[in-house]
């Protein structure tokens, strides 16, 4: 599993290698919050070849979105298999997301 | 009856998994479980979202709320696994806690927690879960053809 960061159109697209879950968690946030700290303000987490998240991989996506939201940012997310927006519309977090069908979709507008 | 050619016994089997609490084993130990699984025929939303998720939300809650976290605790898994069912129990070494004490994750004063929705998964993705009266243990069950659909909201 492994995290693999990119930039396109001024947006950190980080794309999720694997699983998202409690062992991996805290690679991602410290990923996130170093492009935070230097400056970055749009995010857009791609789930294309995401197999699974657990709970404290949503929380981690949650906590996330809340700072870069406190710094005037945005994180978006995209590419989400079934089971994923299973998962997100279960704990009712497609409430809280901007949530795009495609990685183009949710770069355009941002 | 059709002789058995390799596959997996048909009447089931059973076995016993013994984990340390060290969270970068969850991952490994699902997709083995997984694995099993797939044996007996589970495949998509059931064995991909239903029990992968469920279990290591249960391995997760046994290593950091059971035993804290100890290295020198462990983690023992009864697995039952059959060609309708999958039965797991999860002990773990810690003292028990009061799973009714969650908070519901998807009321909107809690949405924004950075935690707190892992028993709220397994309840509602296992189709069976019950925790001895100690909370040191928890029993799930995972059936392999969706059953009736449930209310939704529960």
């Amino acid at each position: 599993m492994s995290f693999h960061t990119s930039k396109q159109n001024g947006v950190v697209v980080v794309d999720v290698d694997g699983q998202l879950i409690v062992g991996n968690r805290q690679e991602l946030k410290q990923k996130v919050l170093d492009e935070l700290e230097g400056g970055e303000r749009k995010f857009l987490i791609d789930f294309s070849n995401t197999g699974y998240i657990d709970s404290s991989g949503l929380g981690v996506l949650v906590s996330l979105s809340k700072k870069i939201r406190e710094q005037g940012g945005e994180l978006r997310l995209a590419n989400l298999n079934e089971d994923l927006r299973t998962l997100f519309e279960l704990t009712k977090l497609d409430t809280l997301f901007n949530i795009a069908d495609t990685r183009d979709a949710a770069l355009t507008g941002f | 009856m059709a002789p058995n050619r390799g596959g997996p016994p048909p009447e089931g089997c059973a076995f016993v998994m013994e984990l340390p609490s060290d969270l970068r084993v969850i991952e490994a130990a699902v997709g083995y479980l997984a694995d099993r699984l797939r044996a007996y025929q589970f495949d998509g939303s059931r064995l991909n979202l239903n029990f992968r998720v469920g279990m290591a939300e249960a391995l997760a809650n046994a290593m950091i709320y059971g035993n804290g976290s100890d290295p020198e605790k462990r983690v023992r898994l009864e697995v039952e696994l059959g060609p309708d069912e999958v039965s797991v129990q999860v002990h773990d070494q810690g003292p028990g806690f009061d799973p009714d004490r969650v908070p519901d994750p998807t009321l909107p004063e809690n949405l924004d927690l950075g935690g707190g929705r892992g028993i709220f998964l397994i309840r509602t993705l296992m189709d069976e879960v019950r925790y001895n009266d100690a909370g040191n243990c928890v029993s799930l069950v995972l059936r392999r053809h969706e059953p009736l659909r449930r209310a939704s909201g529960e």
